[in-house]
């Protein structure tokens, strides 16, 4: 089954992220911060990767960087979650290594479409 | 205990049968001195046997003591204190109501009265039900329901809420032995 | 799939009030004038967290408020902008009207907008933001193509963000029908060649007749600046093309149909606005191992004492015995951890005076500290959250009684900044909660005299300090000469202490005029089980809270002494204690009224001791604590009530109130000597 990383410093987009995606049939695996979302993903061969940007101890761009430096994540499929105002770390983020972004506030329906183009 | 239905003492034919279903309430009705008493039977929640209750230092007369109840503490009310009654001893008849209260801060509470002994239950039509006969404005009736006539003896309705689920306990005695004037100067 | 968003709005509201408590400390402990970088940034979070939060959920209002505050933060934390005193101002006025918004939305009350809206306009006046200005847009009528041709040089490092042009093409595919031809010309030597490095480009030509530019677009968005690429609309060649301006309608926003507005749920409102409760409560993970842990040794005493009462001979009376006393330990350690599971600790409520001091001294224009100290000492969720108002009470009799104005400090020869200091510990089975300050004092002689006005004692009577003191919980009780909107009238200190005695608790205050009070709260840790002594009066039994129990003696007549006819005193060692007979506190017939035939049980209770007489003392025992007022109510000396073995019902006794009962009667008496 398809297994997605979902990190967000906030826990009812984290329950709403992991419903969705439950309902949708992917198996998901949670983080809080960037440090959580890294050891997750050691520990989980996870697929994709939905990362909020702004979160405590390390943030979404961080941690893409840092994931990117695991060889099973060189080429996941990395999301950043961000509002609107924030396209401004658009370019950090690709620097960092992220793969595209999701506009918040989105609809559950929008990030499954999103989650689908990304996965194939 | 049977149910009965009330006869009434007017010639209206309509008796308690044909009135509705949601006018019609059941009353258990209960002796102290010798007068009837009735509650809304929806508000009894257990009749036990007296058995002693634990006494409450500087409570009020009326107020007997408090009790076990399946693990709650309920306080027992001694009715025929709040209504001028000579005292009596407590006997192997003697039972305890245990009644659902609603205060007047909406709480529930759960109370048990003290009573000469368990009567009967009736049926009762609410056009049959004669509100307290006027009285000074003093006097607070509120925990007076209304009065009936059952089998040619009058028995006396009580609100329970308006009963025990105040702060002030109303002029309980003085309002009796206004209805029971009232009662003696109609018979006459 | 249609999701329903509306289950995860209790957490969402949780987490948000939790955010703007983190918001309103970080801003309370912000120095404008030296920001400190890790508080500001926690302070954005909290705000982003809740403005995503509600865009997601469907709060608009919210959303659109939180919006504002949230440029202004990130404008601070970027350090384009400073930070002012009046600006954190503003910000924990959002704060509160952000709570007020959320707190409506979560009881479905609909909540008056004009606040937010003001303070809106402030934040929007210092970012310097035009209000709604209409934007007038250039709308391009597209030509209708029948197809796009799309040209994609692939930038080098497109597959290490994870990009994959294969799954671009499978998009477009969807769209129509797609013909690809890849150039390969970009690749370099095969020994040059790095395999994570994109060389390929690409001429797709998508043939579809309702596919428009944007849609191409988004297929392309996440590698567009990385990437090369050019897109023509394949045209139709008998159709003529034509573009015009137009003039774009005021700018809305977008309405989206099938996520409701959540704003509008309040419309049905019920007559009563009640703050959600939450039904839930947080609790730290240690807690429910223990827990778990004793549970798991309760079912294996238990299966033992099951075998052996299966198979019941002599011998095992001795096992069955050892087991019963293992379970009887099991179930007090047990019974302890699940009530230490309501044990939270009291900075919860203590967390909110640190803002009503700051807002109250400015409103007073008093210098006001407040310290506070023994936040992490942990009692009873319930009891916590009963007392909050009382304590709110006591602290805002300090702030507008006990300490001075600034010039009356300096008089008075103390620092311009009064300091009121908070404190929590716990002593014996008890928390207590302490209101100093080092303010005016109370003013003994006014309370004497109102008190003397109210007829609340006598003419002639003379009081310690204490008691006098002691007088300003009586009911209709203020002697202040202004009534302040601060703490209101008198209506306060008699509630607090009745507030406090339901709980099973006290308070108390020592005083110096001049140099400052110490209001004093003593709780109860546990509501449900007490360590009890079993004392007989007369035909009753009632409980003595072992912990109150200083010493039990048998009386010699010689240490008594009587007083002025009053209270007789007993002489024990170095002090001299009145004795209070509780068959007359009570009014129960003892076994003897001598007092020689009779107990004396020595009890204590916030430092004054007194001895009760008594007939019998009996077993020692734990009693699960019964509420008297649940069907009855409080009554003065007891503080409870549990259920014997044999099913009767004991009144526990307050020693607290017992000891002022007994000094009542000793003054009463006094007063009509």
């Amino acid at each position: 089954m398809t297994k997605i990383l979902a990190v967000d410093d906030s826990a009812s987009m984290r329950q709403m992220i992991t419903f969705t995606l439950k309902s949708a049939g992917f198996d998901v695996v949670e983080a809080c911060d960037g440090v959580e979302g890294v050891s997750q993903a050691r520990q989980h061969k996870c697929d994709l990767v939905l990362s909020d940007v702004n979160m405590p101890n390390m943030d979404g761009i961080a941690m893409t960087r840092e994931l990117r430096t695991l060889p099973d994540y060189k080429y996941t499929p990395i999301l950043m979650l961000t509002t609107e105002s924030g396209l401004g770390k658009k370019t950090e983020g690709k620097n960092a290594g992220a793969t595209g972004w999701i506009v918040k506030p989105f609809k559950p329906d929008q990030l499954l479409n999103t989650i689908k183009k990304v996965l194939g | 205990m049977s149910t009965m239905q009330a006869d009434t003492d007017s010639t209206d034919s309509k008796g308690s049968m044909v009135g509705s279903i949601d006018a019609v309430d059941q009353y258990l009705t209960f002796i102290m001195d010798n007068e009837e008493y009735g509650v809304d039977i929806l508000a009894v929640k257990e009749i036990r046997n007296w058995d002693s209750a634990t006494p409450i230092p500087r409570a009020p007369p009326h107020v007997r003591g408090v009790i076990n109840l399946r693990g709650t503490i309920i306080p027992i009310i001694d009715l025929r204190q709040c209504f001028g009654m000579a005292a009596i001893e407590y006997g192997p008849l003697t039972v305890v109501l245990v009644l659902q209260v609603t205060t007047s801060g909406n709480d529930s509470r759960e109370v048990g009265i003290v009573v000469d002994a368990v009567s009967d239950v009736y049926s009762l039509d609410s056009a049959d039900i004669k509100p307290a006969p006027q009285m000074s404005d003093q006097l607070n009736t509120s925990f007076i329901r209304g009065l009936v006539t059952i089998k040619e003896h009058m028995v006396i309705l009580l609100d329970i809420d308006n009963l025990l689920g105040r702060e002030d306990l109303a002029d309980f005695a003085e309002v009796r032995d206004a209805i029971k004037k009232d009662e003696l100067v109609k018979a006459v | 799939m249609s999701i329903e968003l509306s289950q995860f709005f209790q957490v969402f509201f949780e987490e948000s009030f939790e955010g703007l408590d983190v918001m309103e400390s970080g801003l309370m402990s912000l120095d404008p004038a030296n920001v400190d970088n890790e508080m500001i940034n926690s302070i954005f979070r909290a705000a982003h967290s809740i403005k995503g939060g509600s865009a997601t959920f469907g709060f608009a209002s919210v959303a659109e408020f939180t919006h504002v505050l949230e440029t202004l933060l990130d404008e601070v934390r970027a350090e384009t902008r400073g930070m002012s005193t009046d600006m954190v101002d503003l910000f924990l006025q959002s704060v509160d009207c952000l709570r007020e918004l959320l707190e409506g939305l979560q009881a479905e009350v609909p909540v008056d907008g004009a606040r937010a809206d003001g303070l809106r306009q402030k934040f929007e006046a210092i970012l310097d933001i035009p209000a709604d200005a209409v934007v007038s847009e250039t709308v391009e009528v597209e030509p209708v193509a029948i197809g796009w041709q799309i040209k994609l040089v692939g930038g080098e490092d497109i597959l290490r963000t994870g990009n994959e042009p294969i799954r671009m093409f499978t998009q477009l595919g969807e769209l129509g029908e797609l013909t690809i031809t890849t150039d390969f010309s970009r690749l370099p030597a095969f020994n040059a060649l790095t395999l994570e490095s994109c060389y390929l480009s690409w001429q797709l030509t998508l043939m579809a007749d309702n596919v428009k530019r944007a849609d191409v677009d988004e297929v392309f968005e996440w590698v567009v600046d990385e990437c090369e690429i050019t897109i023509e609309p394949i045209m139709d060649e008998s159709v003529p093309v034509a573009a015009e301006q137009v003039e774009a309608p005021e700018a809305t926003e977008a309405v989206e149909e099938d996520v409701p507005d959540a704003d509008s749920i309040g419309l049905a409102a019920p007559q009563t606005q009640k703050k959600a409760e939450p039904g839930s409560i947080r609790v730290d993970i240690d807690k429910i191992d223990t827990l778990i842990n004793m549970v798991g040794e309760l079912v294996i005493t238990q299966s033992m004492l099951g075998q052996i009462g299966a198979d019941l001979s002599s011998d095992n009376v001795s096992k069955l015995q050892e087991g019963l006393q293992d379970l009887e330990r099991n179930v007090q350690v047990l019974h302890e951890s699940v009530m230490q599971v309501r044990m939270l600790p009291i900075s919860f409520t203590f967390n909110r005076f640190p803002r009503m001091v700051r807002d109250l001294s400015r409103q007073l224009n008093k210098k006001i500290d407040l310290v506070v100290k023994g936040e992490q000492t942990e009692l009873d969720k319930t009891v916590m959250e009963k007392i909050g108002d009382p304590l709110v009470h006591l602290l805002r009799n300090c702030l507008d009684h006990g300490i001075e104005t600034p010039a009356e400090r300096v008089k008075a020869g103390k620092p311009e900044t009064g300091v009121i200091s908070l404190n929590a510990f716990h002593q014996g089975g008890n928390i207590i909660i302490q209101i100093n300050d080092d303010g005016a004092g109370l003013p003994k002689e006014k309370i004497l005299a109102k008190a003397r006005k109210n007829g609340i004692i006598g003419p002639d009577v003379v009081l310690s300090d204490e008691q006098i003191n002691d007088l300003i919980f009586q009911p209709g009780f203020s002697t202040a000469e202004v009534v302040s909107d601060v703490s209101g009238r008198g209506v306060g200190m008699d509630v607090v202490r009745r507030n406090v005695q339901e709980l099973g608790g006290h308070v108390s205050v020592k005083s110096a005029e001049g140099v400052g009070s110490t209001f004093s709260i003593s709780l109860p840790l546990t509501l449900a089980i007490l360590d009890g002594q079993l004392v007989r009066v007369g035909n009753q039994v009632y409980i003595f809270p072992l912990v109150s129990i200083v010493e039990s003696l048998s009386v010699d007549k010689k240490q008594v002494s009587t007083v002025a006819g009053a209270c007789d005193l007993l002489r024990l060692r170095e002090e001299y204690i009145p004795i209070i007979p509780l068959h007359d506190a009570f009014g129960i017939e003892p076994d003897s009224r001598n007092l020689e035939k009779s107990l004396i049980v020595v009890v204590e209770s916030e430092n004054t001791k007194v001895g009760l007489v008594v007939d019998e003392l009996q077993a020692q025992q734990q009693v699960v604590i019964k509420s008297l007022e649940t069907n009855y109510q409080s009554v003065e000396g007891i503080s409870g009530a549990t259920i014997l073995g044999d099913g009767t019902v004991s009144l526990i006794l307050d020693i607290g109130g017992i000891v002022t009962i007994g000094q009542n009667t000793t003054h009463m008496q006094i007063k009509a000597a």
